[in-house]
């Protein structure tokens, strides 16, 4: 019994190894970005994101070299105590240091049978005794990366630093009100809500009322308009792009929030309508009849009966128009470009024009899918109803 | 609403659709034109005529001003009216475009689709399969832009000792020389499609998934009672079931790829070889202001949609007639 339990279960070990490790592969770049968010802008480009896990520089050095008479926290010999930062701020740098190393104390070698570390060991030991002795602080991690992506704060030292040093650009005011600040990601996330909370509701809205029609009302052209519908769900977004813009700048609607509104809305509809009008026309026919027979007009029936009834429908289709509007780079880059940027479109931009500065771009793009991945964990159930019924169910 | 009771609905000339509705529901002639007309003229502002539009436009020079063509000269190359579409179809950047829009297709819709059916009849089988599950669809919740900056950050390429790209570091960790992964044609554009492919394996995972549960559980149990293993089981008893939805899942991901603009425009701009359809689309509108040309380059693209719209439209009928 117990051999053949261990054979199952070795039979089973390479689909969770495969399972496990894409699991691993598909976390590790998010987790990348997440911890790099979080590091002193300095610290990004010195070294991986993955030695924060690592120790300390120097601690390894220290501890085989020094650590055997100093003690692992340098106090233990009282004359050369080395978390004393004026015993440690005379040896700078390595040249110093290794001077010292190399002398001779009470006619002794300084390392006694220890050999004396090299060039580069002993640099890491400078860099770890300064840190013992707290004159530089080895901190791994600092919130600063958001505090300047979200004023939108690209200096050389960060945003917090220069408030308290007085030497800010001239139209930050260093209190709350440079959240407002247009080139900061603060900004950017209302935008990105001014934009998608209306460019959810609006389409869902009227896609209900054409759903009814579609499951529920004789019309001439019923199923051709429906097929027509499926056909429409597929037109590329750039197909429309051109006459649009041209028609927004005859009516001056370039820029505005209205104009994404709108886009968004006439792009959201044939797959909203395509999904309520499926939901509406499972629901039992007895349902509707009854309610007909007992009087209900077409009116009553559709805000009292279907409406509430397409409740969970409509919270899959608002998921998946919230996450694709939210998401969303072209329209936005095409409709609103800089007047009123959004998060993708503040982030896209960072790429192009910030070359390397990692630390606040990732802190910005963590920023823009901080509330996607809190939808998508709260409303997982629904998310994937929602897919499975635009794709599958049909 | 005034709902008067309505002889219309008798008529037989009513499609078999119709037979979905209840006869009690009277309703007056006007009345769907009330729920249907606040979607029916969104749509046609929003998608049939610029549609429409677009068409005339890749006809017309780049400030609509003239047919296209009217500028050739006389010995040079052209199409006369249909100059945009020399240029969308036989231009060299263009060329470029197809060909990588082709790779795209053929690289990512079949590694999503086997990743994903991969995960989907594993996941099956394990405990921890909801959050298996929710780590490989995680990528769909966030932005291409956001993909685009998790992947550049992966790619990264340092000139001197530190890489600070993990891909690269794993390199030099392993005795090799670092590679400017988004800078080197070819392995750039496959550098980019390994994004797509981590953003859309879960879509896949997700809708194939539930069709390998909706496998009949006799029909399982049969196959293993008559000896076959669980690759057998796989190839012979699950795949010819889910086979509609594989090709559902498929024309889906053609349709994604085919679409594709956010990762090439974040990641490359395009440069380096790795232009697609999508992304030369919007280059010429919007930088180098060539109307006609990204007409024509929209409508190209739409026409290499249209089969997946038929499709889509055919087996939404097929649909319709069993219900």
């Amino acid at each position: 019994m117990k051999t053949g339990n261990l054979t199952q279960r070795l039979g089973g070990l390479p689909k969770h190894i495969i399972l496990l490790g894409m699991c691993f592969i598909w976390l590790l770049p998010a987790v990348g970005l997440l911890v790099t968010s979080f590091r002193p802008f300095q610290e990004v480009t010195a070294s991986g994101w993955w030695t924060v896990f690592s120790p300390p520089k120097g601690q390894a050095e220290f501890s085989a070299s020094c650590a055997a008479c100093h003690g692992e926290d340098g106090k233990k010999l009282a004359n050369a105590d080395l978390s004393n930062p004026a015993v440690v701020s005379q040896f700078p740098r390595s040249i110093q240091l290794q001077a010292a190393l190399r002398k001779n104390i009470n006619g002794q070698p300084h390392m006694g049978t220890v050999p004396v570390p090299n060039t580069q060991q002993t640099a890491d030991i400078a860099t770890y005794l300064r840190v013992l002795a707290g004159i530089e602080t080895n901190q791994r991690f600092t919130l600063d990366n958001y505090v300047d992506a979200l004023v939108g704060y690209r200096g050389r030292t960060t945003y917090r630093q220069d408030c308290a040093a007085g030497t800010q650009s001239v139209d930050l005011n260093c209190d709350l009100s440079d959240l407002s600040n247009p080139r900061g990601m603060t900004r950017a996330f209302l935008n990105s809500l001014i934009v998608a909370i209306p460019a959810t509701l609006i389409p869902i809205f009227i896609a209900a009322f054409a759903a009814y029609a579609f499951a529920w009302l004789h019309f001439p052209g019923r199923l051709w308009m429906f097929a027509l519908l499926v056909g429409l769900q597929v037109v590329p977004l750039q197909m429309t792009l051109i006459p649009i813009s041209r028609l927004y700048a005859q009516l001056d609607l370039n820029g505005t929030f209205l104009a994404v509104w709108l886009f968004h809305t006439g792009f959201g509809l044939p797959y909203a309508i395509y999904l309520q009008r499926n939901f509406l026309g499972s629901l039992p026919r007895e349902l509707f009849e009854s309610a007909y027979l007992d009087g209900a007009t077409h009116w009553t029936a559709f805000w009292q009966l279907a409406l509430p009834l397409s409740l969970p429908a409509i919270a899959s289709l608002a998921i998946f128009q919230f996450l694709w509007v939210w998401n969303d780079l072209l329209v936005a880059l095409v409709f609103l470009g800089g007047s009123n940027p959004v998060l993708t479109y503040q982030i896209s931009n960072m790429v192009t024009s910030l070359g390397s500065g990692w630390h606040l771009l990732t802190a910005a793009a963590f920023i823009s899918m901080a509330l996607p991945m809190v939808v998508f964990f709260g409303l997982q159930r629904y998310f994937v109803h929602g897919l499975l019924a635009g794709s599958v169910k049909g | 609403m005034a709902v008067q009771p309505d002889a219309k609905i008798a008529r037989p000339h009513f499609k078999p659709i119709d037979a979905t509705v209840p006869k009690v529901m009277l309703q007056g002639s006007f009345t769907p034109w009330f729920y249907l007309l606040p979607a029916i003229i969104v749509m046609i502002i929003f998608i049939v005529y610029p549609g429409l539009n677009t068409f005339y436009l890749s006809f017309r020079n780049n400030t609509n001003t003239d047919w296209a063509g009217a500028a050739c000269v006389a010995g040079q190359p052209c199409w006369g009216v249909f100059e945009n579409y020399r240029y969308a179809l036989t231009s060299d950047i263009m060329r470029t475009a197809f060909l990588n829009n082709l790779t795209w297709i053929i690289v990512m819709v079949s590694a999503t689709v086997a990743l994903g059916l991969l995960v989907a009849v594993l996941a099956d089988r394990v405990r921890y399969e909801p959050l298996a599950k929710a780590i490989i669809f995680l990528p769909m919740a966030i932005s291409f832009v956001g993909a685009g900056v998790i992947w550049k950050f992966v790619y990264d390429y340092g000139t001197g000792a530190t890489q600070i790209g993990l891909l690269n570091a794993f390199v030099t960790f392993l005795g090799g020389q670092p590679v400017a992964w988004l800078t080197t044609p070819v392995i750039n554009t496959l550098a980019l499609i390994l994004v797509g492919t981590w953003m859309w394996t879960g879509f896949c995972m997700t809708v194939l998934a539930a069709a390998v549960k909706g496998v009949p559980a006799e029909l399982l149990e049969a196959g293993r009672l008559d000896g076959a293993n669980e690759v057998q089981v796989f190839r012979n008893i699950i795949l010819p079931v889910i086979s509609p939805t594989v090709a559902v899942v498929i024309t889906t991901m053609v349709i994604n790829v085919l679409k594709i603009f956010d990762i090439v425009y974040v990641m490359t701009g395009g440069n380096y070889g790795t232009e697609v359809i999508a992304n030369r689309m919007y280059i010429e509108q919007y930088t180098s202001f060539n109307t006609g040309r990204a007409a024509a380059i929209a409508i190209v693209l739409i026409a290499v949609i249209i089969p997946a719209m038929y499709f889509n439209i055919r087996r939404f009928r097929e649909q319709e007639a069993l219900r």
